[in-house]
């Protein structure tokens, strides 16, 4: 029978003792590692910070031969994007939502649309931009010459259609699961009552998931904001303020991957930091407050 | 206002087929992807393609080894950097659930979700690249390494948060030390789980190019070295489709062919795992 001497019970002691302070290494380095993140960001946009300042934000020439940096077309390219991704992507959500969620929540059909939603967001940026460039680009070419405008095929448009079938399959999986917490009590109250089904969703479901959709839709904003690859690609890289949904334009993210490598010049490169510190922070709070309103929900 | 029943139910149908024919719609993008890519990429691949450089413009031919041998190699180090750390953190946060740091490290791990992959790109540049003074390989993995630990550390936790805690005690009781516990008793039990988020991390940096634009940068040539820069299978998709050559556009129809296999084998692999050996107790 093997004795436990007092060396060994020191070496497991030892052990021990090295085993959970690993543990707390590695939890307290992932939060030391956002905040360098966020450190870093803010110490090299500083030069950027200090000397365009508030201009960065409403100055529109983007000119770094001349040392002028006015991120307002990229902001207004950005939000342009987003928000037009957004309004595509939401009534498709909410339908795939409804229908994984409410219509049919179990059996073949929902595993096939589940697992076809779910493949749709594993398709890796770049390759949905490259599809865009040689499908999308010439349809919508097409479209432009039809109704008379400029067919540049790239722009606005072209890139929101990408980004809303790149985040639909996000909104879906977040909005799905607050559907699925609707207690069944109210919902076969109201069916007692003799609502429909569509009434049902419009006056139960919907209320009651209000905050948990609208969480859904920040954090699907939040992505879409951020996304690179296939927005670089369609978007058409121009400088200029986006006027229509057929014009080309620039985002923040697309400038960044455009111009970093290039970026010569103590100024122009810290521009671009700024961008991504912006970027950053945008996508922080969203994720902060969508991802505390999903748990709150979950939670009651 | 009167509303008949029979128009309430003509609603509550029209509504239904509106659900359908919307989710309908959403399927669309994913088929219209693959069978581009397919008929496009299939056409463009043969031994040559697994086994050549890239020829320079003009020539027609050539094959994308650098980039694979390029992606296999950032994933490795990747997984080699954030594999334990992942993990570890998982283990924390399961097993100390109340504490303070377990909810900023939780917290933590939502907002680097979150982060855009450019972003990252950005950071690890001016930690690694402007550092060691040029474009690397390790640099690469470095980024893809902070891409993956949201995934890896979520499924640790999730994973084990299922298992009992009967079983832990079973094993105290015995007399077995508390890290011998986790790492032999309650890591094995939870596997399958960990690993599947493992692979399903895998499979999103593979195809990640953003982080990889201003780290790995790229290169023409084979490269094994993670000081130098290096080729990767998103970036030379990015590089060709941008460019405006016939033959480079095949090639990159080729390499999205095999980057989309690899990931939605990656996928489909985890799919099933989870479902022929789910956790659960």
């Amino acid at each position: 029978m093997p004795i436990t001497t007092d060396q060994q019970i020191k070496g497991i002691n030892f052990s021990e003792f090295a085993f959970r302070k690993i543990l707390f290494i590695s939890a307290i380095s992932i939060v030391i590692l956002l905040f360098c993140f966020f450190l870093t960001l803010v110490a090299s946009s500083l030069p950027s910070i200090n000397t365009i300042g508030i201009k960065f934000i409403y100055g529109v020439t983007w000119d770094p031969v001349s040392d002028k940096f006015g991120g307002f077309p990229f902001l207004a390219g950005t939000l342009f994007t987003s928000l037009l991704a957004l309004i595509i992507a939401i009534p498709f959500s909410l339908s795939v939502a409804l229908f994984l969620g409410e219509y049919f929540r179990t059996g073949l059909i929902s595993a096939i649309f589940k697992n076809i939603v779910e493949l749709l967001a594993a398709i890796p940026s770049v390759i949905y931009g490259f599809w865009g460039l040689f499908v999308l680009v010439p349809l919508i070419r097409s479209l432009e010459t039809k109704i008379g405008v400029a067919p540049y095929g790239v722009g606005i448009l072209t890139s929101s259609i990408i980004l809303s079938i790149m985040i639909v399959p996000y909104a879906v999986s977040l909005t799905v699961q607050v559907i699925t917490l609707v207690p069944a009590d109210l919902k076969e109250a109201a069916y007692s009552l003799g609502a429909t089904r569509l009434e049902v969703i419009r006056n139960i479901i919907l209320p009651y998931t209000r905050s948990g959709i609208f969480a859904g839709i920040l954090l699907a904003l939040g992505r879409a904001l951020g996304e690179t690859m296939a927005v670089t690609m369609l978007i058409g890289n121009s400088h200029i303020v986006p006027v229509s949904i057929f014009s080309p334009g620039n985002t923040m993210a697309s400038v960044i991957a455009n111009e970093f490598t290039e970026a010569t010049g103590k100024i122009y490169l810290s521009a671009l930091i700024e961008m991504g510190l912006f970027l950053f922070l945008v996508t922080t709070i969203i994720n902060i407050i969508g991802r505390s309103v999903i748990k709150r929900f979950s939670i009651s | 206002m009167v509303t008949t029943i029979k128009y309430r139910e003509f609603k509550n149908k029209l509504f239904k087929v509106i659900i359908i024919l919307l989710t309908t719609v959403c399927t669309l993008p994913l088929l219209l992807v693959l069978y581009k890519i397919f008929r496009e990429g299939i056409s463009a691949i043969n031994w040559d393609f697994f086994v050549n450089l890239p020829k320079p413009v003009g020539e027609t031919g050539g094959g994308i080894v650098n980039a694979l041998i390029g992606s296999v190699l950032l994933i490795l180090v990747a997984s080699v950097i954030s594999i334990p750390l992942g993990v570890f953190t998982g283990i924390y946060l399961s097993e100390y659930r109340n504490t303070k740091l377990s909810y900023f490290t939780l917290l933590s791990v939502d907002v680097l979700t979150g982060v855009p992959s450019i972003v990252i790109g950005i950071i690890i540049y001016l930690w690694v690249v402007k550092t060691m003074g040029g474009f690397s390989a390790i640099s690469g993995s470095i980024a893809l390494s902070v891409m993956m630990l949201p995934s890896i550390i979520k499924s640790t936790e999730e994973t084990l948060k299922l298992i009992p805690n009967t079983l832990k005690e079973a094993s105290l009781s015995l007399g077995v030390p508390y890290y011998r516990t986790i790492l032999k008793v309650i890591l094995p039990a939870g596997i399958t789980g960990i690993l599947s988020g493992i692979i399903l991390s895998i499979a999103r940096v593979a195809g990640e190019t953003a982080p990889l634009l201003f780290t790995a940068f790229g290169n023409p040539f084979i490269n094994t070295n993670i000081l130098k820069p290096i080729s990767s299978l998103p970036a030379i998709i990015f590089n060709y489709a941008i460019s405006p050559y016939e033959d480079w556009h095949k090639l990159a129809w080729g390499a999205s062919f095999v980057l989309i296999i690899i990931v939605l084998f990656l996928n489909i692999i985890t799919k099933i795992a989870q479902r022929k050996w789910k956790v659960q107790f």
